[in-house]
């Protein structure tokens, strides 16, 4: 499902045709494309919640989308605190969400 | 030790590393983010010509201008540490250390948050943050938004996410609290969208240039506001709440007086599933801070502005700022801001051989023509209050740098 996707733009044009790789976030296989963000390539397939909340476990996505806010921190390949919008994909890249302690 | 690292590969950033380039400088550009252009990726309008301005096309031609002139730019590194040597500066970066005869912090500005209840939810993001989704990542936020913060930030962006295919329900005002400040105040928001004006194809332009006082604006705004684009923008409408369980699923609003208060009973739920947080832009100066440079807060400038003056130097020798961080304006000003950074690092290093102070002048001549051609101006008073501040810096530099 890439129905997030700005295939056809009126001003930025069509999108090119970009090289394809898979990643899995909590265990689920999502498609992505070269140049994408894990941040973008999970919402891309409709994934808003990266995480839950330490303390109450309440659900968070990205906030800023440009690094400052860390709201969307995830582990990546067993590293934590990770900001999914500013880590680009790789293939069978892992990445788990956090969740209440 | 290289002659100019550079922090932000924004247009002030790769203004001032193709500027000092070439000039025959080693120059250094790192940035946080996937790709160089800065906020400018984002960017995209109409000209009052009926041209389109594309960011990312013009990010691209800064991008391989400087790569042309040997300019080594890295992506996807952050800058956590700066300290003063005794010749230069050393910078710590998540890739290495860099040390440096010049510095530049080209790190542009942040967007402010305002907090609204249920803020946390996920398809809650700040407005900036669509925008690189819609427009660099080319995935849309959602399919039906709502956009908290009436400012020409917002505006702007509301028209590039409908051209990503997204609906824009509503643009309205936060609700009126200490952190919201003037954002939450109809006539305030009146008299910053008034600024707008410059943006002449716009139907804002037609209705917003009628009132020459904002205050009579605010009160003769009409409840259901007017649209621009077929967009609503709202300025008598607030919102209480962000509503959704795991996600968002709509969000709360109410009728509000000429003067930002809650009228009883004019409660509502309008339904979306995304909602942005559109609360102005502040400068970046937390490097600056840490380097030690003096400050000064300028509202008009948005924020705390480390001291510096027309040459871009700050109090501290070695120590250059351009762009945003030096005050909240178009991008077209940053690239102009550090066309000067550049061409004073080159000057202090005695690369320019001849005629230097000359070709300073020019380029500091093209800041104030480009700011005065600014199509959008985010605040009145900024050139006041950049003369202030340029003389007060000139005092401090003289001062502190002639010991």
């Amino acid at each position: 499902m890439n129905s997030m996707r700005v295939t056809d733009h009126p001003i930025l044009g069509t999108l090119e045709n970009k090289k394809q790789v898979t990643i899995t976030f909590d265990d689920v296989p999502y498609p992505a494309f070269e140049g994408d963000t894990i941040a973008s390539a999970l919402l891309a397939s409709g994934v808003r919640t990266l995480r839950h909340q330490e303390d109450k476990g309440t659900p968070r996505g990205i906030y800023c989308n440009i690094g400052h806010c860390f709201e969307c921190r995830v582990r990546v390949n067993g590293k934590n605190t990770v900001r999914a919008c500013l880590t680009p994909v790789e293939g069978d890249m892992r990445i788990e969400s956090g969740g209440e302690l | 030790m290289i002659d100019l690292v550079i922090v932000g590969a924004g247009p002030a950033g790769l203004g001032a590393a193709i500027s000092a380039a070439e000039y025959g400088l080693e120059v250094c550009v790192l940035d946080e983010f996937v790709k160089p252009g800065g906020r400018l990726l984002g960017q995209l309008h109409e000209e009052p010509d009926g041209k389109w301005v594309n960011g990312i096309a013009e990010a691209q031609k800064l991008y391989y201008r400087a790569l042309q002139l040997g300019v080594k730019i890295k992506c996807g590194v952050s800058v956590y540490d700066i300290a003063k040597l005794e010749s230069g500066w050393c910078v710590y970066t998540t890739d290495q250390i860099y040390e440096t005869e010049c510095l530049l912090l080209a790190t542009g500005a942040s967007e402010t948050p305002i907090p609204v209840p249920g803020w946390t939810l996920p398809g809650v993001m700040s407005i900036g943050a669509a925008q690189v989704m819609g427009n660099v990542h080319r995935v849309k936020p959602g399919e039906k938004g709502i956009i908290i913060g009436v400012n020409v930030l917002s505006v702007a962006i509301a028209r590039e996410l409908q051209l990503c295919g997204v609906h824009i329900e509503s643009i309205l005002l936060p609700q009126s609290s200490f952190v919201s400040g003037d954002s939450a105040h109809p006539e305030k928001m009146m008299e910053s969208l008034l600024r707008l004006t410059h943006l002449a194809p716009s139907p804002l332009i037609r209705f917003g240039g009628k009132w020459v006082n904002p205050k009579i604006g605010a009160r003769l705004y009409p409840r259901n506001g007017f649209k621009m684009w077929g967009i609503p923008i709202q300025l008598r409408k607030t919102a209480l709440e962000i509503l959704g369980e795991y996600q968002v699923e709509g969000v709360r609003i109410a009728d509000i007086s000429a003067t930002g208060e809650v009228v009883p009973g004019t409660e509502k739920v309008l339904s979306a599933d995304f909602v942005c947080i559109a609360g102005g832009l502040t400068p970046m100066s937390e490097l600056a801070s840490v380097a030690g440079c003096s400050f000064r807060y300028i509202p008009e400038l948005g924020g705390h502005i480390p001291i510096h003056n027309e040459c871009m130097q700050t109090n501290l020798k070695g120590l250059y700022v351009a762009g945003n961080i030096t005050g909240v304006e178009s991008a077209k000003v940053a690239r102009a801001q550090g066309t000067v950074a550049g061409l004073s690092v080159a000057r202090e290093l005695h690369a320019i051989k001849q005629r230097a102070d000359e070709i300073i002048d020019i380029a500091k001549k093209e800041v104030i023509d480009t700011r005065r051609n600014a199509l959008i101006q985010f605040q009145a008073g900024i050139e006041r209050e950049r003369e202030e501040l340029y003389d007060k810096g000139n005092n401090v530099f003289e001062e502190k740098i002639s010991v």
